[in-house]
């Protein structure tokens, strides 16, 4: 029996349950022995000039080392977008200069090295910076006036534009047009293991470099371009990682900081960062304010859609700038609507930049779309159910490219909506709301339907392709090199799996590594999704052609024709066919040659998972307060090689989607500070807000790639938030309430319902 | 999110605790639980030079009758208020409000008297101590004396308890089976309430309210424990719940919303003390 598609449970576990993982900061790693301690100075104000920076009294702290200073980096130079097409001008200086701007609470003013971390704390307050306040640009509205420009030498806010106007007679031939703006709010990734760095240069003048990232090959090529450095003379390791979820793509400043520091100071240097400094340092995601306008017939179908983006790009442009052309690409959805338009706007405020974050475009885009389709249904006064079911795009199995650009691979998104909407119950759920709503209850329920469809495994910086290195040993055990780099996912099971499926060799006999720049040149990371559909495929596509090497040998050895030669699962070997235990084992033929295979996997395209969710809440309308009551979820990504590792990321997925639905929002006051920098203040979802999740199976195997897999990792959120924010809408419904941006606080909630109750549709 | 240096003394008994606070001064500050006053350490809000440790002090760990009243040893953890036999017996509004703080890792450290020092606006525990009318004893360098609750916050974090002294013991009414309600409103079943009100009927016949995170300290929901000692209705008393208080807006709630929760909340919690309706339980499990 196949051992894909069981319930394998998680290698790592049992490591981490007991001794725990060993992130960044938990390293002992002899090469970091008398490390010293970098903490930075940030600025407190969001926008302004720098007057003074003065680390006199900082140098006299106790246990400092060194204090660093604009005026001290020497040859450093500012870092440039890391976008081509990006105006020079948005370049991030390592640390501000006295005269020039800090753009956002946060921006690098000094750092400190320090012998103990606690006497940084102490050093870093003593460094005394003023600075002459401008006014602050929050949020898109006030970026696109250009009252204040936060690059002067750029001359605008407008970091990127894409896409043209509609035409005017767009909707002329729509009975119904409805159009709304709406927010899809700034949210922070809040990994559990916040960012951290570690650096050590050898006698060889190589450096070495332990980060919490999501691919270190990415991290380490950055890196190197920063501080200028031949790409041979750094080595990146990355160690155990606490959470990602695209805020760790890549490398940030501070970690090459870390290396130059330690090439300065002559001395290791480690970095760690405090949860206040993550919710402002680390990258944040969506941040969009979107302009929806959906227009058709009264019998449901939608003959028009257009989706109008203005992205908050925060302070020094990032990878978030190229983001709203994801959400562009996927603007039609699962809709096959004839015409599409999409356009964004991309702008630099006053808040910590946007980068990806778990969906990373997508959930723009189907956010958007799902709040479309129920306004539209709203307004006809249809089933939002049988208002998708109208437009959907009918099951297909040979690619399907929309109006919004994008070629599907496969997708039945009306069979997805029916079997949701079947384990869920639905027409018993409109029977229950209704007799709630006839008997005035003061806990309404509300019915949230999302149909989606992703992209996954697109082209992040790595092609389409992902690496494998396969080896077996003497002793029967087997190790595998992936280029992915997991950070909670539970590749090591997974891709052992794959290996085990063809070689026979159990699972707990196979090391998964990653994340070793010296051991790994080239890989892709892990994001958008594409971990396994390329890296497990490359891993897949490694133990095929290890068995064929071993074919050729034992025929040798055994004096065999190689076709007269079959796998042997068993034995983990080679048999003659048909007399099972009578061949070589890998381990033999390891023991008399090296056994290795190192291949590289290319799918042909992305591939598209779709799905569909159904989210009930009751909602207290004296007070606004929604409770999920329940989530039934549909997420098809085609055939799955261990469920269970796949329902933890549903049940993340979905977990995070609920919490932006409901709870999280990065807010600043009108001066740039934020409001939400500890866990006091920004809610994360926890178990005590989610109902246990009701998963239904559906898998549409993908011709893309050998194993029929696609990406998992992102598509609970895509599915979710946006069910969420439409049941809540949904509870209040009757009482004149049409929409509620999310997060739906219950303030938020509450408010809406007085407005609609003025008369006036909120 | 370190501390600034600071000294550690413990201490294993109340007179130690008072000649240690005479000793360090103004710089010192009392630890319990810690769960208030590290993370305000660890942000820099507070920087003493010295903790007097008094987690170990066993002579304020108690909860007993003492004649009309139960007396709660300063020590108390929320944890084993909410287990206490007695206090289920005798003051049951008390185990139930200790339940609901936090989670069970801060009712594990956290203590009552140490919530009551610290005087948060939107602390669970003195708002229902104000509702009950509670007695505050602390003990100084001149010796023990005892402050009525509603005299005990005088502003944010500002408390009627002068340098040196430090609170023993909480005496509360003996209110047994009679009616209580509380009704706590939160984000998630973790969080600071955004706003909480508290109804209890008191021995003497009367019922207590009380508010937090109504204004710069827990309040007293006066008109509205007026107008039920006039006979008004439920309804009409709860509508008065947002008098004379001064709630201020953030990013939760805004100065209207957090009145009419104010309202709101009183109204369900005297109905839930009436015997009318039952109590919202976490609400995230209402399903």
């Amino acid at each position: 029996m196949s051992i894909l598609g069981t319930r394998v449970v998680r290698t790592e576990d049992p490591l981490f349950l007991t001794r725990g993982a060993v992130y960044t900061d938990d390293l002992t790693d002899e090469r970091l022995t008398g490390a010293l301690h970098a903490t930075f100075v940030r600025s407190t104000v969001a926008h302004g000039t720098v007057t003074e920076v003065d680390a006199s009294a900082a140098r006299e702290a106790p246990g400092v080392v060194a204090v660093y200073t604009a005026e001290d980096l020497g040859d450093l130079q500012p870092v440039p977008p890391p976008l081509p097409f990006l105006d020079a001008g948005f370049s991030r200086p390592w640390l501000v200069p006295v005269g020039g701007r800090v753009h956002f609470v946060g921006d690098l003013v000094a750092v400190v090295l320090t012998e103990e971390r606690y006497q940084g704390e102490d050093a870093a307050e003593a460094v005394v910076v003023d600075v002459d306040p401008l006014p602050a640009v929050v949020g898109t509205a006030a970026a696109a006036t250009d009252e204040t420009v936060l690059f002067p030498e750029v001359g605008t806010n407008k970091v990127a534009a894409f896409g043209e106007p509609a035409p005017d007679d767009f909707f002329a031939d729509c009975e119904v047009v409805v159009t709304r703006a709406i927010a899809n709010q700034r949210v922070a990734a809040a990994p559990l293991e916040t960012r951290a760095a570690s650096a050590a240069w050898g006698e060889d003048g190589r450096v070495t470099i332990w980060c919490t990232n999501q691919g270190a090959q990415q991290a380490k090529g950055q890196i190197a371009g920063w501080l200028g450095l031949d790409a041979e003379k750094v080595h990146l390791i990355t160690p155990d990682v606490g959470g990602g979820f695209g805020a760790k793509i890549g490398a940030d400043q501070e970690y090459a900081f870390v290396a130059w520091l330690a090439q300065q100071a002559g001395r290791p240097v480690r970095w760690t960062e405090s949860r206040s400094e993550n919710m402002t340092g680390m990258l944040q995601g969506r941040a969009q304010d979107q302009v929806i306008t959906i227009g058709g017939d009264r019998d449901g179908t939608v003959k028009a859609y257009s989706l109008v983006v203005q992205q908050d790009c925060g302070a020094y442009p990032r990878i978030g700038t190229v983001l709203p052309t994801l959400t562009m690409l996927m603007a039609a959805a699962v809709y096959d609507i004839p015409k599409v338009h999409a356009q964004a706007t991309c702008y630099a405020t006053n808040g910590t930049s946007i980068g990806a974050y778990r969906g990373a475009g997508r959930p723009e885009a189907t956010a958007a779309a799902e709040r479309a389709m129920d306004l539209f249904a709203a307004e006809i006064g249809m089933d939002p159910a049988d208002v998708r079911r109208k437009n959907f795009i009918p099951a297909f199995t040979e690619p399907f490219t929309t109006a919004s650009g994008a070629t599907y691979d496969s997708g039945d998104y009306t069979a997805a909506l029916d079997r949701v909407l079947e384990a869920a119950g639905y027409a018993d759920l409109r029977a229950e709301q209704a007799r709630r709503r006839e008997r005035g209850d003061a806990r309404q329920l509300g019915i949230g339907i999302s149909a989606y469809v992703e992209i996954t495994g697109a082209d992040s910086g790595h092609g389409t392709s992902e690496n494998a290195e396969l080896e077996v040993h003497p002793d029967g055990t087997a190790t595998v090199l992936t280029g992915t780099s997991p950070h909670g996912q539970g590749h090591a099971t997974t891709w052992a799996m794959l290996a085990s499926e063809q070689l026979g060799i159990p699972v707990e006999k196979i090391t998964v590594l990653h994340g070793d720049t010296d051991r790994i040149p080239d890989g892709g990371g892990t994001m958008g999704s594409r971990s396994l559909q390329q890296g497990g495929a490359a891993v897949h596509q490694a133990a095929v052609e290890l068995v064929e090497v071993a074919r050729k040998r034992a025929a040798e050895l055994l004096e065999a024709n190689p076709d007269d030669l079959e796998v042997d699962l068993a034995n983990a070997g080679l048999s003659v066919k048909g007399t099972p235990g009578t061949g070589i084992t890998w381990a033999q033929l390891a023991a008399d040659e090296q056994l290795i295979v190192q291949t590289t996997f290319t799918a042909n395209a992305p591939t598209f998972p779709f799905g569909a969710h159904v989210a009930v809440v009751e909602t207290d309308v004296e007070s606004g307060k929604a409770v999920v009551t329940r989530l039934v979820t549909v997420d098809d990504a085609g055939t799955i090689i261990n469920p269970l590792l796949a329902e933890g990321q549903r049940h993340g997925g979905i977990a995070q989607g609920v919490g932006q639905a409901l709870l999280e929002e990065i807010l600043y006051d009108e001066d740039g500070n934020p409001q939400t920098s500890t866990f006091a203040d920004y809610p994360f979802v926890s178990a005590t807000e989610l109902p246990s999740f009701e998963l239904v199976e559906m898998a549409t195997p993908t011709p893309m790639n050998p194993l029929g897999a696609k990406g998992i990792g992102e598509a609970g959120t895509i599915g979710s938030t946006p069910a969420v924010q439409s049941a809540v809408v949904d509870s209040v419904a009757h009482l004149g309430v049409r929409h509620v941006d999310m997060p739906a606080t219950s303030m938020r909630v509450w408010k809406a319902i007085r407005e609609a109750q003025k008369g006036s549709t909120n | 999110m370190i501390p600034s240096q600071f000294d550690y003394v413990r201490v294993s008994t109340v007179d130690e605790a008072v000649a240690a606070l005479a000793e360090h001064g103004e710089d010192a500050k009392i630890l319990a639980g810690g769960h208030s006053l590290l993370p305000i350490m660890k942000l820099r809000l507070a920087v003493p030079t010295v903790l007097i440790d008094i987690s170990g002090v066993e002579e304020l760990n108690y909860v007993r009758v003492d004649g009309d009243h139960v007396a709660i040893g300063a020590a108390t953890r929320h944890h084993d208020l909410e287990k206490s036999e007695v206090a289920q017996a005798e003051v049951p509004l008390l185990p139930h409000v200790a339940a609901r703080v936090g989670d069970p890792q801060v009712r594990h450290r956290g203590t009552l008297g140490g919530t009551v020092a610290h005087c948060d606006p939107a602390s669970d525990l003195p708002t229902a101590l104000l509702a009950l009318g509670a007695t505050v004893v602390v003990a100084g360098p001149g010796g023990r004396r005892e402050i009525p609750i509603t005299e005990f916050f005088l502003g944010f974090f500002e408390t009627a308890m002068e340098e040196g002294e430090l609170i023993v013991e909480l005496r509360v009414p003996r209110t047994g089976a009679g009616g209580w309600g509380y009704e706590k409103f939160t984000r998630r079943e973790n969080d600071w309430p955004i706003v909480a009100a508290a109804a209890v009927h008191l021995p003497d016949g009367s019922v207590g309210v009380a508010l937090a995170n109504m204004g710069g300290v827990v309040l007293k929901a006066a008109a509205v424990e007026a107008a039920l000692a006039e006979g008004k209705s439920i309804e009409e008393a709860a509508e008065l719940a947002a008098e004379g208080t001064s709630p201020s807006s953030d990013m939760h709630a805004d100065v209207e919303y957090r009145s009419h929760l104010a309202r709101l909340l009183t109204k369900r919690a005297l109905k839930v003390a009436a015997g009318e309706t039952e109590a919202s339980t976490a609400e995230s499990t209402a399903a």
